[in-house]
C-alpha cells in the first residue's frame, strides 16, 4: 500500500488551523460589543478541531489533544449555571450579572463582565457537544 | 427570597450535570441521583408551603423588571404541580435501578431523567411564552434520550413516530408565538394577557388562540392529535414510560390551563364550547381504545387519554367548580398514571409477558401486586374514598352548574368503562388457577412494589384527605377564574 502524500494540506492545516483558533477566541470576546459571542466561537474552534481531525487521523489528533469532550459539556454546563447560581451569594436574583473596569498593562482600561463567564460555559459546552457529536459519527466502525 | 422559585428547576439540573461525571460508578449514581430527588422534594415541599403561606411567589431573573425580563412565576398552580413532579420523580427514582439493565442505566439515564425533571418544572414556573416553548424542548430533548435508551428494535420505529410529531408541533408553537408577538408585541404572558383584554381578543387573536391549542393539544394527546401516543409510550422500559405518562401530557394540559383562563378569556362562546366537544370526543375514542386491546401496557398507555380528556372538560366548562376539580384530577392523575405504569411494568416482568390472554392466577404468587392494581384501578375510575373521585365529582357538578348535560353522561359512562378496562387486567391476569410456569420472585417482587406502594398510599391520601387539599384546589381554580389576580402579582401594578 502506497502512502499517499498530503503534505500541503497538512502544512496548511498548520496554520489556518492557528488562525481558526484565534478568530475564536476574538469572536468569544468581542461578543458583548460587536456581532460573535459563545455560540459561534465555540463552533469556530470546533471547525479548526476538526480540520486537525481531518488531516492528521484520529490517532494522531487524539495524541496532540487528549481531552475527553463529554467531560467539556459537564465543564461547560458548570460554568454557565455556576454564573447564574453564583448571583445567589450576593441576594440578588438568579442570573444576574455585574461588570466593573479593570486596569491591563498592555490593552489599557477593559470592562470585565461576568456574563463573559457564562459566555465561556456556552463556548465549552458547544465545543464539546459538536466534537462528541462529530467523533461519535466518525468512529462508527462496526 | 425570591429565588426560591427557581430551585426546583435548578436543583435537578445541577443534579444531572454533576451526575455525568460519574455515569459509569453505579452505586455512586444510583445514591447520588436518590439523595438529589430528595433533596429536591423537600424544596419543592418548602417552596409550596411558602407560597401557600405567603402568596405568590415573582422571580425577575437577572434583576430586569417584570415585562423586560424573564419571569418564573410560581403560583399556587404552579408549586402544586412541581410538587407533585417531584412526588412521581421519588418512585421513579427508587424504581429505575431494579428495572433498567446496568448498561442502560449507566449510559446517562439518570442525567437524562434529571434534566426532564428540570424541563417539567420549568415549564410549571415559567411566567413567558417563549421560556415556555424552550423548557418544552429541554423536556422533550431529555424524553428523545429516554425513549431511545437501550436501542431496541421497537424503541427505533417508535422514537422515529415521537420525535417527527413532536419536532412539528414545536416547529408550529414557534409559528404561533411568532403571530402572536407581531399582533400584541410581548412574550410575557401576564402583558400578553392585559393586551388581550384591552382589545378584547379581536378575531386574529381568537386564531391564534386556537392554533396554540392546536399545538398543546398535540402535547396532550387530544382527540383528533392522539394517535402518536399510545405505542411510543410503552416502547421504553416500564420506569422511563411511568415519567412520561406521568408528565409530558399533563406540561400540555397545563399550558392550556395557563394560556386560556390568562390571556385567551373573551371569547369563551367559541374557544371553551370547542373545548367540550373535543373533550366528549377524547373521552370516548381513549377509553375505546383501552378496551380494544388485550397487551396491559397499552391499556394504561390508552387510559392516559380520556383522563386528559375530563381535565379539558374541565377547563372548557370554566367556572370555579369545574377548574378546581380539573385541578385536582390533575394532580390526582400524575401520580396514578405513574403508579399505574410502574405497576404494568411489575406485572409483565413477573409474569413474563404484557399479553392479557397468556397470563392467570397471579394472586396466588404476588397477592400485594393483586391489591395494589385492584386499589390503583378504583383510583383511576373514581370510586368514592379515592382521590379520583373527587376531581370527577367536581368536574361534573360543574358541568351540571352550567347546563352541559352530554358531557356528564359520557363523563360517567366512560368512567364505568376506565374502571372496565383496568379491571380485566386484574379478572384474566389475577384471578384463575395458578400458573405453574411462573417462578416466584419474591425480593425483586417487594423491591418493585415499593416505590407503587408509595405512590398508591399517596394517593389513598389525597382522596381521604380531601378536606385538606380541597381548599388549596378551590383557591387555584379561583386565581384562574380571576386572572386579573395572577396579572397584578406579576407586572406589579
Amino acid at each position: 500500500m502506497v502512502k499517499s502524500n498530503d503534505l500541503i494540506l497538512r502544512t496548511m492545516t498548520v496554520l489556518i488551523a492557528f488562525i481558526l483558533f484565534g478568530f475564536a477566541v476574538y469572536l468569544l470576546l468581542a461578543g458583548h460589543n460587536a456581532p460573535g459571542g459563545g455560540f459561534i466561537g465555540g463552533l469556530m474552534t470546533a471547525a479548526a478541531i476538526l480540520l486537525m481531525y481531518m488531516a492528521y487521523g484520529t490517532t494522531t489528533a487524539n495524541k496532540i489533544l487528549p481531552i475527553n469532550y463529554r467531560i467539556l459539556i459537564t465543564v461547560g454546563l458548570i460554568i454557565a449555571v455556576g454564573t447564574g447560581v453564583g448571583s445567589f451569594i450576593f441576594g440578588q436574583p438568579f442570573m444576574s450579572q455585574t461588570f466593573d473596569y479593570y486596569h491591563f498593562p498592555l490593552f489599557g482600561e477593559l470592562e470585565l463582565a461576568t456574563a463573559l463567564i457564562f459566555d465561556l460555559g456556552v463556548y465549552l459546552t458547544v465545543i464539546g457537544v459538536t466534537m462528541t457529536i462529530v467523533l461519535t459519527i466518525s468512529n462508527d466502525r462496526e | 427570597m425570591s429565588n426560591l422559585t427557581i430551585l426546583p428547576v435548578l436543583i435537578p439540573l445541577i443534579a444531572g450535570i454533576i451526575a455525568t461525571l460519574f455515569h459509569k460508578k453505579l452505586t455512586l449514581v444510583r445514591i447520588f441521583s436518590q439523595v438529589s430527588t430528595i433533596i429536591s422534594t423537600i424544596v419543592a415541599s418548602y417552596v409550596f408551603y411558602y407560597v401557600i403561606q405567603n402568596g405568590t411567589l415573582v422571580l425577575e431573573s437577572g434583576d430586569w423588571m417584570a415585562p423586560y425580563g424573564i419571569v418564573l412565576v410560581g403560583d399556587l398552580l404552579s408549586v402544586t404541580l412541581v410538587l407533585t413532579t417531584n412526588i412521581v420523580a421519588l418512585a421513579a427514582v427508587f424504581y429505575a435501578p431494579y428495572s433498567l439493565s446496568d448498561e442502560q442505566e449507566s449510559f446517562y439515564f439518570y442525567t437524562f431523567y434529571f434534566l426532564l425533571i428540570s424541563g417539567v418544572s420549568g415549564a410549571f414556573i415559567t411566567g413567558d411564552l417563549f421560556n415556555l416553548f424552550v423548557f418544552f424542548e429541554v423536556l422533550l430533548m431529555a424524553s428523545y434520550a429516554l425513549i431511545i435508551l437501550g436501542g431496541g428494535k421497537v424503541q427505533l420505529r417508535e422514537s422515529i413516530k415521537y420525535v417527527l410529531i413532536n419536532l412539528f408541533s414545536s416547529m408550529l408553537f414557534v409559528t404561533t408565538i411568532a403571530f402572536l408577538y407581531s399582533v400584541v408585541g410581548t412574550v410575557n404572558m401576564a402583558q400578553i394577557g392585559q393586551r388581550v383584554s384591552e382589545v378584547n381578543q379581536s378575531g386574529i387573536l381568537t386564531t391564534i388562540a386556537f392554533l396554540l391549542f392546536f399545538v398543546f393539544g398535540t402535547k396532550a394527546a387530544l382527540f383528533p392529535l392522539y394517535y402518536w401516543l399510545p405505542r411510543p409510550y410503552i416502547a421504553p422500559n416500564p420506569v422511563i414510560s411511568a415519567l412520561f405518562g406521568a408528565l409530558l401530557t399533563k406540561v400540555g394540559i397545563y399550558s392550556i390551563f395557563r394560556v386560556f383562563t390568562i390571556i385567551f378569556v373573551h371569547e369563551t362562546a367559541i374557544t371553551h364550547q370547542f373545548f367540550i366537544w373535543i373533550a366528549a370526543f377524547t373521552l370516548i375514542f381513549g377509553v375505546i381504545g383501552a378496551l380494544s386491546t388485550n397487551n396491559i401496557k397499552l391499556i394504561v398507555a390508552y387510559n392516559i387519554i380520556p383522563a386528559v380528556g375530563f381535565m379539558i372538560a374541565g377547563i372548557g366548562i370554566y367556572n370555579e367548580t369545574a377548574l378546581s376539580g380539573a385541578v385536582y384530577y390533575l394532580v390526582n392523575d400524575m401520580i396514578i398514571k405513574a403508579a399505574l405504569f410502574l405497576l404494568v411494568g411489575a406485572i409483565a416482568y413477573l409474569a413474563g409477558t404484557s399479553d392479557l390472554r397468556k397470563m392467570k392466577g397471579l394472586i396466588h404468587h404476588y397477592p400485594m401486586l393483586g391489591w395494589l392494581l385492584f386499589i390503583s384501578a378504583f383510583v383511576l375510575a373514581g370510586v368514592p374514598p379515592f382521590s379520583g373521585f373527587i376531581g370527577k365529582l367536581l368536574i361534573l357538578q360543574g358541568a351540571i352548574e352550567a347546563n352541559e348535560i352530554i358531557i356528564t353522561i359520557i363523563g360517567l359512562l366512560v368512567s364505568l368503562l376506565i374502571l372496565f378496562s383496568v379491571m380485566r387486567i386484574f379478572i384474566q391476569g389475577f384471578w384463575g388457577e395458578k400458573d405453574a410456569a411462573i417462578v416466584p420472585n419474591k425480593p425483586l417482587a417487594r423491591k418493585l412494589m415499593l416505590p407503587v406502594a408509595f405512590l398508591i398510599s399517596f394517593s389513598v391520601f389525597l382522596g381521604i384527605g380531601a378536606e385538606w387539599f380541597y381548599p388549596i384546589t378551590e383557591e387555584i381554580g379561583n386565581n384562574l377564574m380571576n386572572p386579573e389576580l395572577y396579572i397584578k402579582s406579576v407586572l406589579k401594578e
